[in-house]
């Protein structure tokens, strides 16, 4: 059997499907057009799943495998990828798209040995090669300084991990028409070797930081841990998300799951405020891709303002006051 | 306990320069560092071993250079190192890396527990750590950030994702990939940079590892750089100055408008 169709790997919050779920059905829509091949999509998981691949198909899938079990309702990466290998070996799809998210940047490599596909992570493009169909992966390199386009071109499938945020989802039509197919699930797959005891949730006000649509970041320019207070009201009144530099990470400001850079998260946003960040290569690798950039920073030649759309060259304990009284009257909030 | 660390060497980018030009990083006097991500792997092993006895052994694929990468692991408290090391692994992508290291563990013997950064901070990927755990067969907890204690043979780690903390209770042995919340990494010591110094490391290249030809470096990934090129450059920055109160005001309402325009004020 030969492989055909494009397959991407839906991820769900609980019950919920999560927004990258319709992300990658955005980002492989146009491949499928060109193969002229269906558009397919995983969804393992456990409840609610027929509405869930009802918005699926809306969002853009032609067909949804529904994997669903009460073993499955939390990702453990071995049981996932007993699923999706499985289903891949069945189904021989010659695409296989997930998110670069938590669970997509480890069930893939997880599958791909299995199957002995290639995989590329974190791409932030796709495309289809018209002569050969072959499946162009594009991704930053060397902290986004270049980018680095790779094909697969014996293996199957070609697999790729999607940096979250990059592609926008499709509008809903109720119109679509697709298919469910509901999955067997063996029990027996199900590895006893992990077990999963609890789960503690970050206690932070607002959007999660890989999810918001703005970010307001601060960095050593702050000078203390109390000066986080204005970034956090900046982020509050913006509805956006605290992210912070290494630098500030390291003296211990604010705790890690806050750092945005090579070895923090790399953010997406609509808009990225960086305050008192300088912006050295490894913080730039992980917010360089944000739509809009706004830097606030004392030094002219700071590298941020390079890769921003607007700069203020000024002192932040001047301008952060007067920009929030001046968003709280615009906003009418105080 | 035998423990495992998985260790890559890196260039040292905090200094980084670009040549605008050729888009290629400027390697004149770049150093050659462990991967920072590392260092919180080796920590916790040397921390594991402390703890429960046993025998720490750190692994690198790289270049005859990345030897220096070893032997500052081995002063950090490594006890044994093993550079696996061939002109045959040029090229070669996370699968065919992972593959490498894989065969070069078994080849160790035995273990209870394998540590890796969460990924590298050059090829940026993380996923050489879960193919490991794939290609071994071992159950995988990745993004670990605390480390509970190991308990009949079952580890009890906290790892850290998008939005909380998760606890797992995995059997052992297992493929543990780090973040840096997990420790502070200590310093080599003197005694341990003599030891390392006057340790002999094995170099095990694609035959030792039992690697047909067709299994390592470029013919053995599937996956291939088909092109590099510089991102465009489409941001036009609009720098304003605000150096006393009045051009402060003024700069901070063009960023009220600025955000307006984008419709980024809900």
């Amino acid at each position: 059997m030969s492989y055909s169709g494009v397959w991407t790997v839906s991820e769900k919050n609980g019950k919920e499907l999560a927004g990258i779920s319709f992300e990658l059905l955005a980002s492989a829509r146009p491949l499928a057009d060109k193969l002229k091949t269906e558009l397919c999509t995983v969804l393992i998981g456990n409840g609610n799943d027929d509405l869930c691949a009802r918005e699926l198909i809306e969002r853009g899938a032609d067909r949804i495998y529904v994997v669903s079990h009460e073993a499955l309702s939390h990702y453990i990466v071995e049981n996932y990828s007993n699923v999706l290998g499985r289903l891949i070996n069945s189904y021989k799809p010659e695409i296989v798209i997930a998110g670069a998210t938590s669970l997509g940047c480890t069930l893939m490599p997880h599958v791909a040995v299995k199957v002995g596909a290639g995989l590329t992570a974190d791409c932030t493009s796709l495309d289809i090669e018209e002569n050969t169909r072959l499946l162009l992966q594009v991704r930053p390199a060397i902290g986004g300084n270049i980018m680095a386009r790779i094909k697969t071109p014996a293996r199957r499938p070609q697999m790729a991990t999607v940096r979250p945020k990059t592609f926008r989802p499709l509008p809903r039509d109720e119109k679509r028409k697709g298919h469910i197919v509901n999955e067997e699930f063996d029990t027996g797959t199900i590895d006893p070797r992990i077990q999963r005891k609890c789960f503690r949730k970050l206690d932070e006000a607002g959007p999660e930081l890989g999810d918001a649509n703005i970010v307001v970041a601060g960095g050593a320019g702050l000078k203390r841990a109390d000066n986080f207070g204005m970034i956090r009201e900046l982020a509050r009144l913006l509805g956006g998300a605290v992210g912070a530099s290494r630098n500030s990470v390291d003296r211990g400001w604010i705790s890690y799951p806050h750092q945005v850079g090579l070895s923090g998260k790399t953010v997406t946003p609509e808009l990225y405020i960086a305050v008192g960040i300088s912006g050295a290569i490894q913080h730039l690798a992980g917010m360089k891709t944000a739509e809009h950039i706004i830097a606030i920073n004392i030094d002219e030649d700071a590298a941020i303002f390079k890769v921003s759309d607007f700069g203020i060259v000024g002192d932040l304990f001047e301008i952060l006051p007067l920009l929030n009284e001046a968003l709280r009257e615009e906003l009418g909030n105080v | 306990m035998q423990i495992i660390v998985l260790i890559k060497q890196v260039p040292e980018t905090s200094n980084v320069k670009m040549d605008e030009e050729t888009g290629t990083m400027v390697r004149d006097g770049v150093e050659s560092i462990i991967n920072p991500l590392d260092l919180y792997a080796i920590e916790a092993a040397v921390q594991l071993k402390d703890r429960y006895g046993g025998e720490v052994t750190v692994l690198s694929m790289g270049p005859p250079s990345a030897d220096r990468a070893l032997r500052e692991a081995m002063a950090m408290g490594c006890d044994r190192a093993v550079l696996i090391c061939g002109r045959e692994f040029a090229g070669s992508d996370t699968w065919s890396t992972a593959n490498a290291l894989s065969r070069a563990i078994q080849k160790t013997g035995y273990y209870d527990l394998i540590l890796a950064g969460e990924r590298a901070t050059d090829g940026d990927t993380g996923q050489v750590g879960p193919e490991v755990a794939s290609f071994l067969d071992v159950p995988l907890a990745a993004y670990i950030s605390r480390i509970d204690g190991i308990e009949d043979g079952k580890i009890t780690v906290e790892r850290l994702i998008e939005d909380g903390y998760e606890t797992l209770m995995v059997t052992l042995p297992a493929v543990l990939t780090v973040v840096k919340e997990l420790n502070y990494p200590r310093l080599p010591t003197l005694r341990g940079k003599k030891r390392a110094k006057s340790t002999e490391i094995p170099v095990w290249g694609p035959h030792s590892l039992d690697l047909d030809p067709g299994e390592t470096g470029l013919k053995g990934s599937p996956t291939r750089v088909d092109k590099i090129f510089i991102p465009k450059v489409t941001r036009e920055t609009e720098l304003v100055p605000a150096t006393d109160e009045e051009s402060a005001g003024e700069a901070v309402r063009k960023l009220v408008r600025f955000l307006k325009e984008k419709n980024l004020l809900q």
